[in-house]
């Protein structure tokens, strides 16, 4: 009888036992698991490096503009303009307000079809492409839009996991890491859970650039990052975009007026006026430039050939003087 | 508006409203191509039900449940001339199950639910929302749009048989418990005199009617408005004003084509 108990007590003891162990190898299966999903996510990062080198050691330009035009109606904003993005480089388009540096942006995505000329992306001419394809070629650019353009009704995490969760199956938890690394790239990690509407402009657009590299585009896009932003801030974006480009083994364009802290860190620079590129050239070469055009552009000179006013007719004719002057002719 | 001929300007005008007929149409059989992502993850088109149908639904209980209550003392008032008053029960029904039902919960439908998802749409054009997620390769379309259109489609009817059953409601409140009509004579002669295929279901066809037409407009304003503060006012008036119009010109043509002779 006692023997028997006894053994009953031991077997409870065993089974608990059991089960606590299972239930310890079940945490360590986990955690477990978690590094293997990790590990399988290596060879992938260790493959992408690997194109990394094999990209940079091409010399193919990753974005090619070719004798591009674009009117909008009836109003003729980009001139055959032709342009080269070599993979792995910074490049920025500067040039004064409206002169069509968004527009460039958005015959690149696709969002707008030049009239003449083409537009190739990674060697595919982007106003060809069916749906599905720009689509997929879409998955590799991330664009930073001018205003930000997070998604209003999303928390900040959200609006970086937006990508993830619509493009791949990665698990919850692979999200979260993955959200919290962008977010830890750009100096968020602590807003994650903050509404856009809760956000400084410069916040908001330093979230918006984390959405923009969530699924680690091949090309980058910034619209006017600077715009809005205190100098402290302008020098950690811009550091930012050039880490990231490095980093990631991105190629990014930088759209903006800054140019001071865009000299900084780009690797080359084009100036477009008038619908076209009226100079070019390495931050060096455009330091001691002494074209007309540059020299005001670096000197931030309000008069020279850049022009301060949208096209118009003759000032003096819209405000009626000249009918006036001819009125008084017929008088006298 | 071009100043000039009055006769050109209203071929402008009729031109203009053909060609966004026309662009309607076109995004109509847009939502409907690109409507398998929102089916296949039926959370979205939840959120949706949610967002529009179920904060609808206070507006749509109270409103209810006065109309009935009003249509139960007018009711009575008429009906007691005759000496017919425990047929009540049949006029609150019929008349809301019918009628005001599905054209008064539309109604509503248009103005809540409606003049909200076009101001959204529109403030989502307006902040670069909708670039923002093709340049992500994510259609806007699949992703905001169809949800929101099955999401209101899907309400709609359900709306309307909740504003009828609280409708019924109110008139059994007035005509049993405050009038003194004879509670087994509201319900049976109710019950005798709704036909479930010429009634019930005719009701919950207008409505289904109703929210597709409501939904499609609300949605095409926000998507079209011009992308400034004023543009989406705009659309959202138009949005409440052209589906109101709607509602009753179509109830109108449903009507005569479920009508049975004299
Ligand atoms: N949707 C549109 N419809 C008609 N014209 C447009 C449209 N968008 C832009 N434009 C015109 O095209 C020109 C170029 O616009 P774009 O937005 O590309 O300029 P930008 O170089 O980005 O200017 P900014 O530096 O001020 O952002 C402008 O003159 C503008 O008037
Ligand atoms: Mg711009």
């Amino acid at each position: 009888m006692n023997i028997k108990d006894g053994s009953i007590d031991s077997s409870i003891d065993d089974s608990i036992d059991g089960f606590i162990g299972s239930a310890k190898l079940l945490t360590c299966e986990i955690v477990y698991m978690r590094s293997i999903c990790h590990l399988l996510v290596m060879p992938l990062e260790c493959g992408r490096f690997l194109l990394l080198i094999i990209n940079s050691v091409s010399t193919e330009n990753l974005v090619d503009i070719r004798r591009v035009s674009f009117s909008y109606r009836n109003r003729s904003v980009l001139r055959e303009i032709s342009m080269q993005v070599p993979r792995g480089k910074v490049v920025a388009i500067m040039g004064g307000s409206g002169c069509g540096k968004t527009t460039l942006l958005r015959l690149i995505g696709g969002q707008l079809h030049a009239n003449a000329g083409e537009v190739l992306v990674g060697g595919q001419n982007v106003a060809q492409l069916d749906n599905t394809a720009l689509y997929r070629l879409r998955r590799k650019m991330g664009m930073l839009f001018q205003f930000g353009a997070l998604f209003t009704d999303l928390t900040v995490f959200e609006n970086v996991a937006f990508q993830m969760r619509e493009h791949t199956d990665l698990s919850e938890q692979m999200i979260h890491d993955m959200v919290l690394m962008k977010l830890h790239a750009v100096g968020l990690r602590g807003a994650q859970q903050l509404m856009p509407y809760e956000l400084s402009g410069g916040m908001a657009r330093r979230a918006a650039l984390a959405r923009a590299i969530a699924l680690d585009p091949m090309l980058m896009m910034y619209d006017e990052p600077f715009t809005g932003l205190d100098p402290i801030s302008m020098g950690v974006i811009g550091n930012l975009i050039r880490r990231l480009n490095d980093a990631l083994g991105l190629t990014s364009i930088l759209v903006t007026h800054d140019i001071e802290e865009s000299l900084k860190i780009v690797d080359y620079v084009y100036f477009v006026s008038n619908g076209r590129i009226e100079a070019e050239g390495t931050p060096d070469e455009i330091r001691v430039s002494q074209q007309a055009f540059v020299h005001q552009f670096v000197h931030a000179e309000e008069d020279g050939p850049v022009p301060f006013h949208y096209p118009a007719p003759d000032y003096a004719q819209d405000l009626g003087i000249t009918d006036m002057r001819q009125a008084g002719v017929g008088q006298a | 508006m071009k100043p000039g001929n009055p006769f050109v300007r209203m071929g402008h005008a009729t031109l203009e409203g053909i060609s966004r007929l026309g662009t309607a149409t076109r995004f109509l059989l847009q939502i409907l191509w690109r409507s398998g992502t929102s089916w296949r993850r039926f959370h979205l088109i939840v959120r949706e039900i949610y967002s529009s149908g179920v904060l609808s639904l206070i507006i749509i209980v109270v409103s209810g449940l006065f109309v009935g209550m009003v249509l139960g003392l007018q009711g009575y008032q008429t009906l007691r001339t005759y000496g017919s008053a425990e047929s009540l029960g049949v006029l609150v029904a019929l008349s809301l199950v019918r009628e005001l039902g599905p054209v008064v919960a539309a109604l509503l439908f248009a103005s809540r639910a409606g003049s909200a998802i076009t101001a959204e749409v529109g403030l989502m054009k307006t902040t670069e929302q909708l670039q923002a997620m093709e340049m992500m390769a994510v259609d806007p379309m699949a992703r905001i749009i169809a949800p929101r259109f099955w999401g209101g489609v899907i309400s709609m009817p359900l709306l309307a048989a909740i504003f009828s059953m609280t409708g019924i409601y109110g008139g059994y409140m007035i005509g049993v418990r405050l009038l003194g009509v004879d509670d087994g004579a509201f319900w049976s002669q109710m019950q005798s005199a709704v036909d479930l295929r010429d009634d019930v279901v005719n009701g919950i066809i207008k409505s289904v009617v109703f929210g597709f037409v409501i939904t499609l407009i609300a949605l095409f304003e926000g998507y079209d408005a011009v992308p400034t503060a004023e543009g989406i006012s705009r659309a959202t008036t138009r949005t409440v004003v052209t589906s109101s119009l709607a509602i009753l010109a179509l109830d109108f043509v449903l009507t005569a084509f479920m009508f049975k002779g004299a």
